[in-house]
């Protein structure tokens, strides 16, 4: 089902005229009321008058990760702060967290591309949505409920976590549409099974996934399990939070909504842009948003694109499943974890810096991630429960700083391979 | 003099023990009594030996994380209720033993029995008050 005929299934030619007058308004915006693009746009030679067609977009800076934190808390912004209506941030984790600002049309924006999100999974007013994805900061859960309420469908604004009412609520309310991170799902599907409940007795229908890696195997096996169909949903705080772009009923790549979200693939080397089917890192630039408007955003997800027409009808470009990341940043349950914030921790707990490892698996179906801490002097004692103590300390330093449980294996000195130059910090065995 | 007693940070994996035995025995360091305390995941070995600060600095030039450790070493009589009648006096006093290992004397009819304890002073103390001999370390070196 297509929520919006006259955008999503919308003449390629034609789009590029909308998408080339959104992206001349959107420069000339930033140009004149964000310093930092003002600035950057001086530095790289480029005047909004240079900016006619969708294709002079090549002409404008990037922006980075480490740019969208340096303008915390609101450097960002392209409108006076009262018409700010809502604020959310990414995990900010690694220090301060990125803002995305939205302004009252931006969660128009935000309705309007969620409303077209669910659609793919022919959600309609007649829907039960058991939105388990965060409520709060996290751009997950309000962004499903904005979507699910344009639609009219009834959202059960559960929120993550607490597996028992999840499935109680599953039941009671015969919830048919369910939204969370894929490795929830099974999580989901292992609780089910000890408390007896029959899933294919269920009326759940199609799945919303997202906001960590997963594969087609997971993909299959989630399919399985909770007997409903499993789409990939893409979104990320930096460019509005879900509704970036989405998986139809075909399972053949996430449309891009284009007509707010401008695509492209480069080679992350040499910035250069890449032809259509070329593996690269996506660069994103918000065409219509308001509040905190972001030129050529690095993702640092790994994909190509597709533009030919999908057999759903829609014309938007399909973007394939994310395939990696260029930096080394994890995401382990959704959440944002760079290895760079376990050597700060290791700082603060002992005042020493030790060699460490990071192993990220998948046990069962959750992520899991052990730390492996070359044991020094200064940590050592004699006794074991001073030691099991030392790796609880860790441990609890770890989860309070980056917000997910981990466990810490002390190893002896040199035990940890040393290479030359960058070590290598991060072994991931998870087969997504 | 104190008894010192050499504590190894190994991991529990399969030669490790090994490992450093053979090292202390290319050394010609001799293993007096030993100890090993494990996890699921690493293990401290505490060894007596004949030369604890040598056995120390061969150690570490192997990159092992080892250090010194004052222990209390106490003989006893090598029959029923000898190591009752020791472990009684402690209680009493309250002194908290945070691990003992004892081993058997070949030359007598004795054993030896290792304690950690938090507060050594204290029970130095209550052994003397008790009447009850502490090894020193050239004693235990050279049994």
């Amino acid at each position: 089902m297509i929520w919006n005929d006259h955008y999503e299934t919308m003449e390629r030619d034609r789009l590029k005229q909308v998408q080339s007058r959104s992206l001349r308004e959107l420069v000339e915006r930033v140009y004149k009321k964000v310093p930092f693009y003002r600035r950057k746009m001086d530095e790289q030679g480029v005047k909004p008058s240079d900016i006619n067609q969708i294709i002079d977009i090549v002409k404008l800076p990037f922006t980075t990760k480490q740019e969208m934190r340096d303008v915390y808390p609101f450097k960002l912004l392209a409108v006076d702060l009262s018409d700010i209506v809502e604020i959310h941030t990414s995990s900010g984790t690694t220090g301060k967290p990125v803002v995305d600002a939205y302004t009252l049309r931006d969660i128009d924006t935000w309705s309007e591309v969620m409303a077209r999100t669910l659609s793919m999974g022919d959600v309609t007013r007649q829907d039960i949505v058991q939105n388990a994805y965060g409520y709060g900061l996290f751009t997950g859960g309000l962004g499903v409920h904005y979507g699910a309420r344009r639609i009219g469908a009834n959202v059960i604004p559960i929120s993550g976590g607490n597996t028992k009412r999840q499935l109680m609520i599953m039941q009671d309310f015969r919830s048919n549409v369910l939204t969370c991170t894929p490795s929830y799902s099974l999580y989901l599907a292992e609780a089910a099974l000890e408390e007896g409940i029959d899933f294919s007795k269920l009326p759940l229908r199609v799945g919303f996934f997202g906001a960590e890696p997963w594969s087609e195997g997971m993909r299959k096996e989630i399919e399985a399990k909770l007997h409903l169909k499993a789409l990939d949903i893409f979104g990320l705080t930096e460019i509005i939070g879900p509704g970036v772009a989405q998986e139809c009923m075909c399972q053949d790549g996430l449309h891009i909504f284009e007509d707010h979200f401008y695509p492209e693939i480069i080679d992350p080397e040499t910035e250069r842009l890449l032809p259509e089917g070329e593996k690269g890192e996506l660069v994103l630039t918000t065409l219509t948003k308001e509040g905190t408007p972001v030129l050529r955003y690095r993702t640092r997800d790994i994909t190509y694109l597709n533009y030919k027409t999908c057999r759903c009808g829609r014309t938007s470009v399909r973007m394939n499943r994310i395939l990696g990341r260029t930096d080394d940043m994890l995401i382990i349950r959704g959440v944002n974890v760079f290895p760079s914030q376990i050597e700060e921790v290791l700082l603060q707990v002992e005042g020493v810096e030790p060699h460490y490892q990071l192993l990220i698996d998948r046990k069962g179906q959750l992520d899991s991630i052990e730390i492996q801490v070359e044991m020094i002097e200064k940590l050592f004692s004699d006794e074991i429960k001073m030691l099991e103590k030392t790796e609880k300390k860790i441990e609890n330093a770890l989860y309070s700083s980056l917000g997910v449980h981990s466990k810490v294996k002390l190893v002896e000195p040199k035990s940890i391979p040393r290479s030359e130059g960058k070590a290598r910090r991060v072994i991931d065995k998870r087969q997504v | 003099m104190a008894v010192k007693q050499i504590s190894i940070f190994l991991e529990n994996t399969k030669g490790r023990l090994a490992d450093v035995t053979r090292i202390l025995s290319e050394d010609n360091i001799n293993i007096r009594a030993l100890s090993l305390a494990d996890t699921a995941d690493f293990g401290v070995l505490r060894i007596i030996v004949n030369e604890p600060e040598r056995c120390l600095k061969v150690l570490k030039t192997h990159n092992f994380v080892a250090q010194a450790t004052e222990i209390i070493a106490v003989e006893i009589e090598d029959r029923p209720g000898g190591l009752y009648k020791i472990l009684e006096i402690f209680d009493k006093n309250d002194i908290n033993i945070e691990y003992m290992y004892a081993f058997v004397e070949k030359k007598a009819d004795n054993a030896i029995v290792i304690f950690r304890i938090d507060e050594p002073e204290k029970a130095y103390d209550i052994l003397e008050k008790n009447a009850i001999p502490v090894l020193s370390s050239d004693i235990i070196s050279n049994i």
